[in-house]
């Protein structure tokens, strides 16, 4: 089990990245299909937030993944003393 | 039974009491925005503005949600400091405050835009309140349970959120069948969040009778509290890694697993479907009525076979469903089918003749209710216009489907799938309280626990109605294409959950 949570860490590493970058293009494209004028402006602030919320949550991803990959939670805590 | 264990039992009955009534509150005020919606849109931007009215609001309905995580981190810093129980008083008057005022803000038509940046700010309060509270009502319960029985009392603390739910959209038919229609959406709709200043007095003048809790009250004296949890929660790697794991392996599953049933099943059924304003909301309310007790039981379960898989079969029996679900509820209301074979009885025309908005163009629309053979009634209405410049190509006619009534069977059935979908919440909802408080330790708990909940309930939770209506408006999409959504989040946080996460149940929390 401990070896496929390593393995996974670098499915997660890499996935933050790649979903970053799909949600760039998604905007991208959506936003030149929107006609000028007010309803490219909704679309515009609409995938900014999006962007803006899950940039912090991926990089969290692949801090997750990084402190997988490093067996980090190849054992869970159970008392407050294990988490000094 | 003994004495002791019997004031044991009513000190956490009256602590279970006074928290759940609070968040109960919270919740209520909380989401009569979102079930008020498309009335909201309307009142706040251009009457043009049409679906993007719709986007928009629910784009300040997340809103709320987005900053639920920055609430976790203020308040929980402060219930870490100070106490679980004035931090979760002031988030209450913060909460009840900021509801009230929505109810007074002026429409678009009185002070432009004005009134949804106004909204905005308040809904950014109600979400940094929102972000406050669970967490200290779910730790104070946790942390008075009996060893063992945590599970159990935290799931009542569970329940407030679907019941809080549940008396938003109570309120709200009440107070439309009491008004009318035209008179409720015109100003009656601010009576939902006007009556909130009553319930929220009640509860702080319970709230102010309460004890602090007794594992935090023991820190204190002992001189253990922490002086910065924050500092402590996130910078050191052994904690943050748990609250990684938190977020990822669970609350972020759940979140969209309890957004997807209780909120995107109602808009799906009145927004795609087609579905009557009353009838959609009466589903999720039976719905919430026959599912709620199942908060408790699974809570309780948990207590013995451990959280995990019930949490996880809940989000796994989600990402097998909800594409069957929502495709019967487009089955069972595509009217526009079924009257080809089915037509039983239509009434006389009602033609009303208008002008297009800011044109000269005519407007008649067409409108004829229909009753089919399996019970089902709707209405269709022809939109056609006509341009004032006779050399102009006339637009095509629009016909445009409204007030499904479903009858019979497919009302019950489609009661059932919504039932099933709250089913799926109190899986992953009820035992989750009991889960967060023992994955962390009691200094930093209420800050710890806060974070991933409000981030996976707020804002992968509560960006479900926003970002599935969103992916459903795009060019070549289907009405079920907004789904891969949920789907895709509760299939990540499954796989996680299940590699990740032990199965055990951490007896002491004093530490």
């Amino acid at each position: 089990m401990n070896a496929l949570k390593k393995a996974l860490g670098i499915l997660w590493i890499l996935a933050g990245p790649v979903i970053i970058i799909f949600l760039f293009m998604q905007a991208s494209d959506k936003i030149a299909l929107a006609a000028e004028g007010i309803a490219r402006t909704n679309t515009t602030l609409q995938w900014a937030i999006i962007i803006l919320i899950f940039i912090p949550i991926c990089t969290g991803l692949v801090i997750f993944g990084y402190y997988a990959w490093k067996g980090e939670y190849d054992h869970l805590p159970t008392s407050s003393e294990e988490l000094e | 039974m003994r004495s002791t264990d019997k004031n044991v039992t009513q000190s956490i009955t009256q602590v279970i009491a006074a928290s759940s009534l609070g968040t109960l509150i919270e919740w209520y005020d909380f989401y009569i925005f979102g079930s008020l919606a498309v009335i909201i849109g309307q009142q706040l931007f251009p009457s043009d503005a049409g679906a993007s009215a719709l986007i928009n609001t629910l784009a300040i309905f997340a809103a709320g949600f987005i900053v639920r995580p920055f609430g976790a981190l203020v308040f929980g810093r402060l219930g870490d400091l100070i106490g679980r129980k004035y931090t979760f008083l002031l988030t209450l008057v913060l909460m009840g405050g900021s509801t009230f005022l929505i109810g007074l803000i002026p429409s678009y038509s009185s002070i432009g835009y004005a009134a949804p940046i106004l909204v905005l700010i308040l809904r950014l309060v109600q979400g940094l309140a929102l972000g406050g509270e669970y967490g200290g009502a779910a730790t104070y319960v946790a942390e008075h349970a009996p060893v063992g029985k945590r599970g159990f009392f935290t799931s009542w603390i569970q329940t407030t959120a679907t019941l809080g739910l549940f008396l938003s959209l109570g309120v709200i038919v009440l107070t439309k069948n009491l008004l009318g229609a035209e008179a409720f959406a015109d100003w009656g709709w601010r009576i939902p969040f006007l009556v909130s200043i009553l319930l929220v007095g009640v509860s702080i003048y319970i709230r102010m009778k309460m004890h602090e809790s007794p594992v935090f009250t023991k820190l204190k004296a002992e001189g253990k509290v922490s002086s910065n949890p924050l500092k402590e929660s996130f910078q050191k790697k052994a904690n943050f890694k748990m609250v990684l794991l938190a977020l990822f392996g669970a609350t972020m599953g759940q979140g969209v697993v309890w957004y997807t049933g209780q909120f995107y099943a109602q808009s799906f059924l009145e927004n795609t479907c087609k579905l009557d304003f009353n009838e959609s909301r009466y589903i999720l309310l039976w719905a919430i009525v026959f599912a709620t007790p199942f908060f408790v039981i699974f809570g309780s379960w948990s207590d013995k076979v451990g959280r995990k898989w019930i949490m996880l079969t809940g989000m796994l029996l989600g990402v097998l469903c909800y594409r069957p679900i929502y495709q019967y509820f487009l089955d069972a209301t595509n009217v526009k089918e079924m009257q080809k074979t089915m037509l039983k009885s239509e009434s006389e025309p009602v033609v009303e003749r208008g002008l297009v908005k800011d044109k000269a163009d005519s407007l008649i629309t067409t409108t004829v209710s229909k009753t089919l053979t399996n019970g089902v009634t709707f209405k269709e209405s022809k939109i056609e216009v006509i341009p004032e410049d006779v050399l102009a190509p006339v637009p095509d006619v629009e016909v445009v489907v409204k007030d499904v009534t479903l009858s019979g069977s497919s009302y019950m059935m489609v009661i059932f799938l919504v039932f099933f979908q709250v089913l799926l919440v109190t899986m992953v909802y009820g035992p989750i309280a009991a889960f967060l408080v023992e994955l962390f330790p009691t200094q930093i708990r209420y800050t710890s626990m806060s974070l991933p909940y409000h981030i996976g309930n707020g804002v992968f939770g509560g960006l479900v109605p926003f970002i599935a209506t969103l992916i459903a408006s795009f060019q070549g999409s289907t009405p079920l294409s907004g789904l891969w959504y949920p789907i895709g989040i509760a299939a990540l946080s499954f796989i996680i959950g299940a590699v990740y996460i032990d199965n055990r149940r951490d007896e002491n929390v004093m530490d």
